[in-house]
């Protein structure tokens, strides 16, 4: 049983060093939609709120299950809008300069 | 049949993973960043699919209301909100993941107090999840102008702070020896408490900043959910959000680190400093503010060679990219050269002027960074300032201000300096901005898209 957190373990400290690594030179002017990208990625909840309500046996963790969900589905159709706005106006503006 | 859809399920779990690393690879380049985020969504949407593909589950109607509701309210939300509310809304959906991974946390924690390690791990995602959702929702607030953006200073806050943390603990603490789930819920109280705590100190200039480390720590609450889950019946999707909570946990402190020293502060001095709650003492600033009307100020620019923009967070606020586009394609029709100065933290956000700008259609190779402008101010004839104000203070190079230090744009080493400024207020630091006072400074007081806008016409109408 515990076998398995301690494969997470191993798995969670590759992680935290590929996490640090791609994001170690990356100009300001994406910050901002570096955050938010980043902030759709750990929308990952989602998939976790689901097998949390789909496991659920009784009313209040049914109910707790649904809270989840719709905050989990919430990060991820937010995030992945808000970020893709912001890029859009880079890809928009990139054409533009282009041309000039 | 089963074996075969769970490795299915499982495969999937794997190329998500590896597509969101990729992705997240994607988005650290300006050119390659769209791709990134939309080869992550497709990701997601298989992830989410193949989970709800997974056997032995129930609630399916619960679960599909969830998606749906949650869904629809984050994706309308994300679309009609103003490109100047984009940092605000990073913070609600920042909030929304962190409050998912608490509820996560109270469903395992409610179905296995008494499971040892799996409980102790829900519990710590609980605990992070909590503190990232009332910290954001409070950022939300603040950088909404729905709450005070100045720092709000309770008396002994740390003391007050970490006991509200340890009373929370305790509560949880007694749910373990008594196992007796009804304790969960100060416990949660208390945690949420917390987080309001934690972000009520923090200025409104530090949310951007604040938001990172929110998102960073969602990140971490998700990983933890995820090892809270391995154990389970569905154990690879916990592996899937490990590996996304710890990559974005990582990725997110890297990036808050990187902002802090964007803004030459420490992390310790952003989150515990209450930044910007005192004020240097007053009246050591010499002259007086000089206001020029707007018709000069257009003349002003006119006849200059060289004019350089630098934009604020005021420009941003009221929407005058568009007119300030048409105010730079107006100087250049005259034969004045127009370049824009855009300070890393100018705006909400890192980047915040750069999206504004090129949303209006300003062409990249007219903005330039602080650090390829600031030789240039010397030369310019005239600086136009739009709602800036702290990354413009020259009181930043002075040793003993509350500035010191930080990084700014040497405007004031131009020729002449005009400033378009709602009123007298003063920054998000809270100080008084030198600038204002200098003899070759002329302040034009209004709205800024109004202002631009008048000036656009005035320097046009010359023309004929």
């Amino acid at each position: 049983m515990t076998a398995d957190i301690w494969t997470a373990l191993f798995i969670a400290i590759l992680a935290a060093f590929v996490g640090y690594e791609v994001i170690s030179r990356v100009p300001v002017l994406l910050h901002t939609p570096l955050m938010s990208g980043s902030n759709f990625i750990h929308g990952i909840v989602l998939v976790g709120a689901i097998v949390a309500l789909g496991l659920s046996t009784d009313d209040i963790e049914r109910g707790i299950g649904l809270v989840a969900v719709i905050m989990g589905a919430m990060n991820v159709t937010g995030g992945y809008v808000v970020t893709e706005r912001i890029l859009a106006m880079f890809d928009r503006s990139k054409s533009k300069g282009g041309s000039k | 049949m089963t074996a075969w859809v769970a490795t299915a399920i499982d495969a999937v779990y794997v190329a998500a993973v590896i597509v969101f690393i990729l992705g997240l690879r994607a988005m650290s380049s300006p050119a390659t960043a769209r791709r990134g985020i939309v080869y992550a969504g497709i990701a997601m949407l298989v992830a989410v699919a193949a989970t709800l593909a997974s056997p032995g589950f129930s609630n399916f109607a619960l679960i599909a209301l969830g998606v749906v509701v949650g869904g629809g309210a984050g994706y309308y939300w994300a679309r009609v909100v103003k490109m100047t509310a984009m940092p605000q809304m990073v913070a609600v959906f920042n909030g929304m993941g962190g409050g998912a991974a608490a509820a996560i946390g109270a469903v395992e924690l409610l179905g296995s107090l008494t499971s040892g390690a799996t409980a102790y791990l829900s519990a710590a995602g609980a605990v992070i999840g909590s503190i990232s959702i009332s910290g954001s929702m409070i950022a939300f607030l603040k950088l909404q102008g729905w709450m005070p953006q100045k720092p709000i200073v309770i008396p002994a806050r740390q003391v007050v702070n970490f006991a509200a943390l340890a009373v929370s603990l305790g509560f949880g603490g007694v749910a373990f020896w008594t196992l007796h789930a009804f304790y969960l819920l100060p416990f949660f109280l208390f945690l949420i408490l917390y987080g309001v705590l934690f972000t009520l100190p923090i200025g409104g200039a530090d949310m951007p900043v604040v938001i990172s480390l929110f998102n960073a720590l969602t990140g971490v609450a998700v990983g933890l959910d995820g090892f809270a889950l391995v154990n389970g019946p569905l154990g690879d999707a916990g592996y899937a959000m490990v590996i996304a909570g710890v990559l974005v946990g990582a990725a997110g402190s890297l990036l808050t680190a990187l902002m802090a020293r964007a803004m030459n502060r420490s992390i310790g001095n952003v989150f515990f400093g209450a930044y910007g709650a005192t004020e240097e003492a007053a009246g050591t600033i010499a002259g007086s503010m000089k206001p020029i009307d707007v018709a000069d100020a257009a003349v002003m620019m006119e006849y200059a060679s060289e004019v350089i923009i630098a934009p604020g967070y005021g420009m941003a606020v009221a929407q005058a990219q568009g007119k300030v586009k048409e105010l730079a394609d107006a100087l250049e029709a005259k034969g004045v050269t127009v370049k824009f100065a855009i300070h890393p933290v100018a705006g909400r956000m890192p980047g915040h002027m750069n999206v504004l700008l090129a949303e209006a259609g300003v062409a990249y190779d007219k903005l330039f960074d602080r650090d390829e402008i600031d030789a240039e101010f010397p030369h310019a004839d005239v600086v136009l300032v739009i709602g800036a104000n702290d990354v413009v203070n020259p009181a930043a190079r002075r040793q003993g201000s509350a500035l010191y230090g930080m990084p700014i744009l040497d405007v004031d080493q131009a020729k002449n300096v005009l400033v378009i400024k709602r009123g007298q207020g003063k920054g998000f630091s809270g100080l008084e901005n030198e600038l204002f006072y200098k003899d070759n400074t002329r302040m034009v007081y209004g709205d800024a898209q109004a202002v631009v806008a008048a000036l656009v016409s005035n320097v046009k109408k010359s023309a004929t």
